[in-house]
């Protein structure tokens, strides 16, 4: 296996506590060693001063489309698209055709992601048979089987029935696995294809409130509480759901949660044009909201930036508003928007931001990722420039769908170079798919 | 004049004016025994249609046809390329593809003449957009009350009824706050959401209470397919809430205007008696129609309001 001495950049490694400039040499998959200035000693330098060397990031919520949607996206395309982004894990939703609640599905999304070899594919697994709400998926088989099932999610819908969430969070406990909400109280979010408010009224849109977001929040933090199981919550969104979990965790309550990049860099405002590439679920909020996860995310009350990776189809998207599916692509913006939107106004800093992208999401789903990157340590490995402009263009996107608002929007921060377990993934900005396998 | 029209936030107090003016002059057409003008001669429009509808599209066809353009009528029934699967990008491409110069679409997806607009090089006409917007019908509702009051400028107007699904509701609101009237929104808080206080309007939940002070009392037709939504208990309770009945007739103004979209639910929102009383002006709300269509296309199809000279 090869060699390579990263030259002089600057080491952010918040698991070690370490942000300096340091040269790292990796070698057999592993950091072989730090140091000021290491001797090459035969490895391949690669000169990253100027540049960021953080641990590889971990993507909590990736929508791939196989089984069942191989147009759309494939794991190894996805796989590609998050290598691209920085990514060295991604945790795939179970919502795919057919729903991934059995450890037949779970097996094998696992072994294509071991296929594909560009980042460690960990399949989530379903909550329900069929993500239906009503009978329980194979959850022990799947903790059981070669995918190792840690998080378990209806994703695509809330746990409408409490009683049901509350069995499921209870069977749960016997692994110490997590039961990851999206928090969606349907009846209320009926019929909704945008955020219920002022723009919402104006543009005759039928909303979707912040309440249907924050009552299973509340409702699932308390069952949380009831029956000691640790609780996840998707991609939050409001002002109101922020100070749920803030309290919740204030008083002890097993509960993390995530954000999107989309939720902290944008707001309902995109949707005057209506453009169903911001059609999202759930909705870009207000700016009072947007502007609450930012405080969410800075003070520790949010634990993971996580993309909802939703790749559709042109055809599914190039509709009436009301007619789109919701979703957007995120795994190649989510760093940049991160640095422009969090890192570089000065909301958060760029330790903060790799605790956000690397460290909080690994922890929450067990892996050997996020650091720390010192002796001996697995070699997940991403390097970038936090200043480099570039512009969102969906030709250059290895996503097979570009349903993104951010098609043409500048963005700061760069995807230098991915190492995967040793292995150079991305190389100067390109995946290097060919030399896999 | 602007390329589109999709919403009445676009328009200026003047250039509703002008608007209205214009169809005041080509009001005149229609009481001639040659009902047409040459003006759009060689032009062609065409009514896309994905909702049914039959007095609007036949309205925005004998406008056109009376300003002698080619009128070509697509509706989305289980007949057509759309029942086939058709998209509508690719159903606008076509009409593109054909020449068309207008394209009046009515959709009942809100903002879908939004993004119509940005596909084709046509001009495009919101004939009304799920629950967003009717242009074309508050600036026949406008030029029906400058018929009887000189000035809008302080026009007392109760917006009676179902605002939160209804895209008559929001064009007139804007229309008549741009022209200086004074808006109250009457119903239910289930029918009028607080947002609707930040258009300019007034919001009440008493039509009792407003009856004396208003010049205009335009009501909203009751959807009745929104009964299962639980909105309010019973069509009766609401008659008896919010309903026109002629009671509250005799209590109002007796210059009042009584107006609504159509089509009506005689005996709910409005008592069969009251939409034939002297005060109701639906009829003429109709005919106005016809003349602000025309007016439209005229203006934005390249005609001339300035001097009036196609018209003699």
């Amino acid at each position: 296996m090869s060699r390579y001495l990263l030259r002089g950049g600057r080491v952010i490694d918040p698991a070690s506590g370490v942000d300096e400039r340091r040269d790292l040499l990796i070698e057999d998959g592993v950091v072989a060693s730090t140091g000021a200035t290491l001797d090459e000693a035969g490895a391949e330098v690669i000169d990253v001063a100027g540049a960021v060397v953080a641990p590889g990031l971990v993507d909590l919520h990736t929508h791939v489309r196989e089984p069942g949607r191989e147009d759309e996206e494939t794991i190894a395309s996805a796989s590609a698209a998050a290598a691209a982004g920085g990514y060295t894990a991604i945790c795939t939703m179970p919502n795919t055709d057919p729903v991934a609640d059995s450890a037949a599905i779970v097996e094998k999304v696992w072994a294509l992601g071991r296929e594909a070899g560009l980042v460690e594919v960990v399949a989530a697994g379903a909550l329900s048979k069929g993500q239906r709400g009503e009978k329980m998926a194979d959850i022990g088989e799947m903790v059981r089987s070669v995918a190792r099932v840690r998080l378990f999610t209806d994703d695509g819908h809330g746990v409408q029935n409490s009683l049901f969430a509350r069995r499921v969070m209870e069977y749960l406990v016997t692994f110490d696995a997590i039961y990851a909400e999206h928090c969606e109280d349907e009846a209320l979010a009926a019929g909704g294809m945008m955020h219920e408010g002022e723009r919402s009224m104006a543009l005759g849109m039928r909303g979707i409130p912040s309440e249907a977001e924050e009552l299973m929040a509340a409702r699932d933090i308390a069952l949380a509480k009831l029956t000691g199981c640790r609780l996840h919550l998707l991609h939050i969104s409001t002002a109101g759901t922020a100070e749920i979990v803030r309290r919740a965790r204030a008083e002890g309550v097993r509960v993390t949660a995530e954000a999107t990049p989309h939720h902290f860099s944008l707001t309902d405002a995109e949707l005057e044009s209506y453009d169903p590439n911001a059609k999202v679920n759930p909705p870009l909020r207000t700016e009072e909201d947007r502007a609450a996860i930012v405080r969410a995310l800075a003070d520790g009350t949010i634990d993971a930036i996580a993309t909802d990776h939703a790749p559709h189809a042109l055809e599914e998207k190039d509709v009436e508003f009301q007619y789109a599916p919701p979703g957007m692509v995120g795994l190649e913006t989510s760093l940049a928007l991160t640095l422009t939107e969090l890192v570089h106004p000065g909301h958060i800093s760029l330790t903060r931001a790799i605790e956000l992208l690397s460290v909080g999401p690994s922890r929450i789903l067990g892996l050997p990722q996020g650091g720390p990157l010192t002796s001996g340590d697995p070699a997940h490995v991403v390097v970038f420039d936090p200043d480099g402009e570039w512009t969102v263009d969906p030709a250059r996107l290895r996503s097979l769908c570009k349903n993104t608002p951010f098609v043409g929007r500048k963005l700061r921060g760069r995807v230098l170079h991915t190492f995967f377990a040793g292995r150079l993934t991305v190389r100067d900005g390109v995946v290097l798919a060919g030399e896999l396998v | 004049m602007m390329k589109h029209l999709l919403s009445m936030d676009q328009l200026s107090s003047a250039e509703i004016v002008t608007i209205l003016d214009t169809a005041e002059s080509l009001r005149s057409v229609t009481d001639r025994p040659i009902k047409k003008l040459p003006t759009l001669r060689g032009r062609t429009v065409c009514n896309l249609f994905y909702e049914a509808s039959t007095r609007t599209r036949i309205s925005f066809e004998l406008a056109a046809k009376r300003l002698s353009a080619d009128v070509i009528n697509f509706s989305a029934d289980s007949k057509s390329s759309v029942a086939k699967g058709e998209s509508f990008k690719d159903t606008a491409w076509t009409l593109e593809a054909m020449g068309v110069d207008a394209i009046i679409v009515r959709h009942g997806s809100s903002g879908a003449p939004h993004q119509l607009s940005q596909w084709v090089k046509a001009s495009v006409l919101n004939a009304g957009d799920g629950q967003h917007e009717h242009p074309t019908q508050a600036l026949l509702d406008l030029y029906s009350m400058r018929e009887h009051f000189k000035d809008l400028e302080g026009l007392k107007v109760a917006i009676v009824g179902d605002v939160l699904h209804s895209r008559v509701a929001r064009s007139n609101v804007k229309g008549l706050v741009t022209m200086g009237a004074d808006v109250i929104l009457i119903g239910p808080p289930t029918l009028i959401p607080p947002q609707a206080a930040t258009w300019g309007a007034r919001i009440g939940y008493d039509l009792d209470e407003v009856l004396e002070e208003i010049d205009v009392c335009y009501l909203l037709r009751v959807q009745k397919e929104r009964q299962s939504e639980q909105l309010f208990p019973s069509l009766r309770e609401y008659a008896a809430l919010w309903g026109l009945d002629s009671r509250r007739l005799a209590r109002m103004k007796p210059e009042v205007l009584v107006m609504h979209p159509g089509p009506m639910n005689r005996g709910v929102e409005i008592g069969a008696d009251v939409s034939e009383s002297p005060r109701s002006i639906i009829l003429d709300q109709v005919a106005n129609g016809l003349a602000v269509r025309m007016s439209l296309l005229y203006l934005m199809l390249g005609g001339r309001s300035e001097d009036g000279e196609v018209f003699e």
